[in-house]
């Protein structure tokens, strides 16, 4: 009982997930650009599979999808894998992962894109700061106390979480300010975390590019169906009346 | 053979056709229920939605068998099998947001189809029957909907389904053991899915089918209503033919033939463009695996519930809310004897029938959206408002069904007002609950008081032929 009343009068609305005064900004990302989906793929394979599997997808199908050539994609991409048909796995046992990040296993990513929106990737990635009370040194906008250390940090620098006090003196989150240049200009980093929320952005639904471009069809089909079932219809229904 | 002599359509084929016949009358079948069945000849768009339903019913059956075929109902594989499906299978995506997506339109449909039935009076006599079987058919389809939700095994399957099934928890004395008996197990868990799986797949598409040739038989033996209301089998001409009335097939085949079109274009756009359709139909959090040591922020149910659950949430007390619940479907059942009133449809109504048809379907709705969000006071209390204004659509039909006397128009403004103000005061009310009572209170003025002074309750006189 105590669990329905719960469920039945929660007053937390889904989005206080994102801290006040942080806003999101939309990823933009298109999962037509295949070449954005190649560095995506790169992107990902090499930062974030050492922790987080896409255990519904096989290496084949990305191989096929991201136009890469097998032998290509099984030398530099698929580091999990020996074969094609393989699922995309992680080498890390889950029981262990559970004790190292402090009772979270890093989850399966090959859904995040439905589950969370494509705007949350692309603004996750882009939203550490350093913090010291954290055991990974940083934080995160996006997912707050989030156990997922700053990975792309190489890439993007650090950068730490600037404050001011709005009208009613509370502290409101003001913006981020770089504390160490990383190798890439802030545009760059952007982009890198944009070709891997397209990346998974494609993972998460691999037909839907296909499947847009077969409606075209279909809908075209019933049109022309349409059309010759009204001709007939109104030629029987001259009788009437 | 020889009986058939008579009959010119029922010999003329081919001698295989002829042998067949004797054996087997399919000819004579296809005359009683085509060819040699009269319908109203003046159905508009509102009569599309029967044969959509069952349009839907066998694109969800086909679907389903094919979703069968790859599916695992186990706690530990049905949401990877889901997701093999919309990967590895061939075409699996296609027939699994078909399958999706004809859940959420089928409930459109029937809706839809409901309302028609509101409209023209199609419940009332001689169709009670009729109405009644399509109820059992929409409680059926609600049961079928919610179990087959629970399969793919996301975060909003197990939560949804655990809300629900607690529900019952809410019963005195037998409530807890009730759930438990319901679940086969102190929680959701694999056993639940499995007996879910079993009724899903099988017991209660076979009460479906069932139901729906009841409902068509009933449908038959009637005759359909019609947009004006008026009984055409009443006015035969020297042939036995309704005056009014036309062969369902070419015509109406042919009619709905466009409509299957139009349909069509409407579910595939979905399927290819939206299957998701905004999160309503496909919801983001269920493509999360389900975690039963994990509770979602908020547990919406489906679309198609939300008008139900804002009834049970507009009370505050759990039994209390799920008796407005169960009352607000059981109580449709009844509408063939709670709206006595000979005139069927709301064209020849008065101006405040059909105010107050349009009142109930505009609160229907407003109850949706109001289920769909997460709880807060003000949305609680639209809801409680909106809940009073779906249960005054039976009282004051009720009322509707006979011209009465300004007094008893004053005495039952009064009752219905006095039974407002008690809910209301055993509610709770504040500030903002007393400034919306404007709402159901002044609509009940509306309804029960306009009468007295005005001449909005009188019905316009029924045609003798069908309009147009």
């Amino acid at each position: 009982m105590a669990l329905m009343s719960a469920c039945l009068m929660t007053l937390v609305p889904v989005s206080t997930a994102v801290a006040g005064g942080f806003e999101m900004e939309p990823a933009n990302n298109d999962i037509s650009n295949q070449a954005s989906l190649q560095r995506g793929a790169k992107y990902y394979m090499n930062y974030c599979l050492g922790c987080h599997s896409l255990e519904h997808v096989r290496y084949q199908r990305l191989s096929d999808d991201l136009g890469i050539p097998e032998d290509q994609f099984l030398e530099m991409l698929a580091f999990t894998g020996d074969d094609l048909g393989d699922m995309v796995k992680i080498g890390m046992p889950a029981d262990q992962a559970e004790d190292w990040f402090g009772g979270v296993a890093p989850p399966d990513l090959t859904l995040v894109a439905r589950s969370r929106g494509t705007d949350w990737i692309y603004n996750f990635l882009r939203s550490f700061y350093v913090d010291g009370e954290t055991l990974t040194g940083t934080n995160n906008k996006v997912l707050e106390n989030t156990a997922m250390p700053h990975v792309l940090w190489s890439l993007q620098g650090l950068q730490k979480a600037t404050y001011e006090e709005d009208a009613d003196g509370n502290e409101v989150f003001a913006g981020f300010e770089t504390v160490r240049e990383g190798r890439l200009s802030p545009r760059e980093y952007d982009r890198v975390a944009r070709d891997i929320t397209n990346f998974l952005d494609y993972v998460g639904e691999p037909i839907r590019f296909e499947r847009q471009r077969m409606g075209v069809w279909v809908l075209a089909f019933i049109g022309v169906f349409i059309f010759f079932a009204w001709l007939l219809k109104r030629e029987y229904w001259r009788d009437i009346k | 053979m020889q009986d058939n002599n008579q009959n010119p359509a029922a010999s003329g084929g081919t001698a295989l056709g002829d042998w067949i016949e004797a054996r087997f009358p399919y000819r004579q079948f296809l005359r009683n229920q085509l060819t040699e069945y009269y319908a109203p000849r003046n159905f508009n768009f509102w009569y599309f939605f029967g044969s959509l339903a069952l349009l839907v019913l066998v694109i969800q059956i086909v679907t389903g068998i094919f979703l069968t075929m790859s599916y695992k109902p186990s706690a530990d594989h049905a949401f990877a099998s889901v997701e093999y499906i919309m990967r590895d299978v061939e075409w699996g995506w296609l027939i699994r947001y078909m399958h999706s997506t004809g859940a959420s339109l089928f409930f459109a449909v029937v809706y839809l189809h409901m309302f028609r039935g509101l409209m023209y009076g199609s419940y009332k006599k001689p169709r009670e029957l009729l109405w009644i079987f399509g109820m059992l058919i929409y409680v059926v389809l609600m049961a079928e909907a919610f179990m087959g939700y629970l399969l793919p095994w996301g975060q909003m399957s197990y939560w949804g389904a655990q809300v629900i099934i607690s529900l019952f928890g809410a019963v005195p004395g037998i409530g807890e053991p009730l759930a438990t008996w319901i679940r086969g197990d102190y929680l959701i868990s694999d056993i639940t899915l499995n007996r879910f799986y079993a009724l899903h797949v099988v017991a209660l598409p076979l009460v479906l089918i069932g139901l729906v040739l009841f409902h068509l038989i009933a449908l038959r033996t009637s005759g359909s209503n019609n947009p004006d209301g008026i009984e055409i089998k009443e006015d035969k001409d020297e042939n036995g033919v309704p005056k009014d009335g036309i062969p369902f097939h070419p015509y109406y085949t042919l009619k709905d033939l466009v409509a299957v079109g139009i349909f069509m274009a409407v579910f595939f756009f979905i399927v290819f463009y939206m299957p998701t359709f905004f999160g309503l139909f496909l919801k983001p959090a269920n493509f999360e695996m389900a975690d039963h040591l994990q509770t979602p922020e908020h547990v919406p149910p489906v679309w198609y519930f939300t008008p139900f659950y804002a009834v049970l949430r507009a009370i505050p007390d759990t039994f209390g809310g799920v008796l407005a619940m169960t009352l607000s479907i059981v109580i449709l059942f009844f509408l063939p004897w709670i709206d006595r009133n000979p005139i069927k449809s709301w064209r020849y109504r008065s101006f405040l029938y059909k105010l107050l048809l349009l009142t109930f379907a505009g609160a229907f709705i407003v109850l949706g959206y109001v289920g769909i969000q997460p709880a807060s006071t003000t949305i609680d209390q639209i809801g409680w408002r909106m809940t009073q204004l779906y249960f005054l659509f039976f009282v004051v039909s009720w009322i509707y069904s006979y011209p009465r006397s300004n007094r008893y128009y004053y005495t039952a403004f009064a009752i219905v007002a006095g039974v407002i103000l008690m809910f209301d005061l055993w509610r709770g009310p504040d500030a903002f609950a007393w400034a919306m009572s404007i709402v159901p209170l002044g609509l009940t003025a509306i309804f029960l008081l306009l009468p007295t002074v005005t001449r909005l309750d009188e019905s316009k006189p029924v045609p003798e032929r069908l309009t147009s």
